[in-house]
């Protein structure tokens, strides 16, 4: 067992290493700020980072409070029966249905039938599709987890059912429903497949001004680089140098959740 | 069947009533006056119905799905299970401590200011004094006083138990339910909670259920025991205890099962 670990985590090492070790010359702040030049040859990777942090944005507003509100119904409002059971068995298979799938979805109701184009807000409410199960799973569980004396001793006192709620289950349950929500949000920010059809552009001479506006994005920039290139072998930098950057941004983005979650902890703890 | 002496008032009336879990029917017509400012205790064996009976008087078993009542609960004479009846008022009127300590994981402060804050009260001034009066009320303040903002989990099991009766307490209640609330105390904890419980029936009417004999004769006046699902015997505490007039209370009583 103990073997099996040590290879996983030498896995991870070296792929980190690897991307360090390459990708580290290529940051630069010309790198960080500029726009790409010679179809991404040359210059910077300003308007991806910029699209992906949209993305990440536009999908964090629409999937938390929609998967926490859920998750809210169905531990606590929902009767425990055949609906609610095909429910959370609904949510788990959408857990596992692949990411290209959520991207011709998107394609389909957003950018065509609601007619967003591809934009910042198909793009986000995609990935927001993709990562709902995710949140809503890690909701729920953590919302078990509050003992059931939380919520009789706040009934017993007089407080309806959603002031019980709100005062005395959502706080203590909030850091493990931000804990789950990180793991979806960092997986929105890196996948490609489902912006490829609803939001990502390779190239775009302007940054966005609107919602209903294309973005480029990490990943997506990364992928055209690394198989679409004509001289893909040629800019290695420039992908290393991507992929440095997306990973960075996924790690800091869980260590924002990591920090905020363990101070509401140290808020709340029995 | 029931002698209650004639100087108190009837708080809490409860006639033919049936309670059902689901198919499982758990409380067979019951019948029942608990008088005004005095400590009824509901005794029997494990199982019995006394909980379940207990969390009736406070409509806290409409929480469980699939639980249904039949029959007359009246608290000053009106029906608590009318359609009328607002849950929220009922709960205000009738506090309870429950078996297993129940603080929230906040400071001692804001446990206690819950209940007075969720029922509108926002006056800084106005919470400290209910949180004192309470906390003196529970015999707890002398112990707390210079700590009020600290977590209340940081308290002991005994201390946390008064600050679930002040708790209570701070909304004002006329009808107190104790459900076990001394069962996972040490004795002198235990001891505490029911000099508390004596100080406390000049003032409210107290219904406490508890497994253990002694405590019920030290603190209750009443005695009411309850064997699957019915209840057997009520009366007065000592002659419950002395002279039962059922074969059944007095097995229990002395031992003989339970």
């Amino acid at each position: 067992m103990r073997g099996i670990t040590y290879l996983v985590v030498l896995f991870i090492a070296y792929i980190i290493i690897d991307i360090l070790i390459h990708g580290l010359p290529t940051i630069s702040w010309d790198f960080l700020t500029g726009d790409p030049e010679k179809s991404g040859a040359e210059g910077g990777i300003f308007p991806a980072i910029l699209g992906t942090l949209y993305l990440v944005v536009g999908t964090i507003a629409v999937a938390l409070p929609l998967g926490m509100f859920s998750a809210v119904y169905l531990t606590e409002y929902a009767k425990q029966n055949k609906l609610a059971q095909s429910i959370r068995m609904a949510i788990v298979t959408l857990a596992g249905i692949p990411s290209i799938v959520f991207g011709l979805f998107g394609l389909g109701l957003f950018v065509i039938t609601l007619n967003f184009g591809s934009s910042i807000l198909a793009g986000s409410l995609t990935l927001a599709c993709m990562i709902l199960p995710t949140i809503i799973v890690a909701s729920e569980e953590s919302l078990k987890s509050v003992p059931q004396y939380m919520r009789e001793g706040s009934l017993a006192l007089g407080a309806t059912k959603w002031e019980t709620i709100y005062k005395n289950v959502l706080p203590y349950a909030l850091p493990g429903m931000l804990t789950g929500s990180i793991l979806g949000i960092g997986r929105a920010a890196g996948e490609t497949a489902p912006i490829l059809l609803t939001a990502a552009a390779f190239f775009l001479p302007e940054l966005p001004t609107s919602v209903f506006d294309p973005v480029m994005a990490l990943p997506y920039h990364l992928y055209i680089l690394a198989t679409q290139h004509p001289e893909a072998q040629k800019i290695l930098p420039m992908q290393y140098g991507t992929a440095l950057v997306l990973l960075f941004l996924v790690v800091g983005l869980n260590l924002v959740a990591i920090i905020l979650r363990i101070r509401v902890r140290k808020k709340y703890k029995w | 069947m029931v002698d209650i002496q004639a100087d108190s008032k009837v708080k809490v009336h409860v006639e033919n009533m049936n309670f059902y879990y689901g198919p499982v029917q758990a409380l067979f017509d019951i019948n029942l006056d608990i008088p005004e400012k005095k400590v009824t205790a509901l005794i029997g064996p494990s199982g019995c119905g006394k909980s379940t009976f207990l969390r009736t008087l406070n409509r806290m078993n409409d929480i469980i799905d699939g639980t249904r009542i039949e029959g007359k609960v009246m608290i000053d004479d009106k029906d608590i299970y009318d359609p009328m009846t607002d849950v929220v008022e009922l709960r205000k009127k009738v506090g309870m401590i429950f078996q297993k300590s129940n603080p929230f994981p906040k400071s001692i402060f804001d446990n206690i200011a819950y209940g007075p804050r969720i029922h509108g009260v926002k006056d800084k001034n106005k919470l400290m004094d209910i949180v004192e009066s309470c906390l003196i009320k529970s015999a707890l303040w002398d112990e707390v006083k210079d700590r009020l903002e600290k977590n209340a989990m940081g308290l002991s099991g005994g201390q946390q138990q008064r600050l679930c009766i002040a708790r209570a307490l701070a909304i004002n209640p006329d009808v107190v339910l104790m459900d076990e609330p001394a069962s996972a105390l040490d004795p002198k904890s235990t001891l505490k909670i029911e000099d508390l419980i004596n100080e406390l029936k000049k003032d409210y009417t107290i219904i406490i259920v508890t497994h253990n004999m002694q405590q019920a004769g030290r603190v209750s006046d009443h005695t009411a025991f309850f064997y699957e699902g019915r209840l057997i015997e009520f009366g007065a505490t000592e002659q419950i205890f002395t002279k039962p007039n059922q074969k059944q209370t007095e097995d229990y009583i002395t031992g003989r099962f339970g």
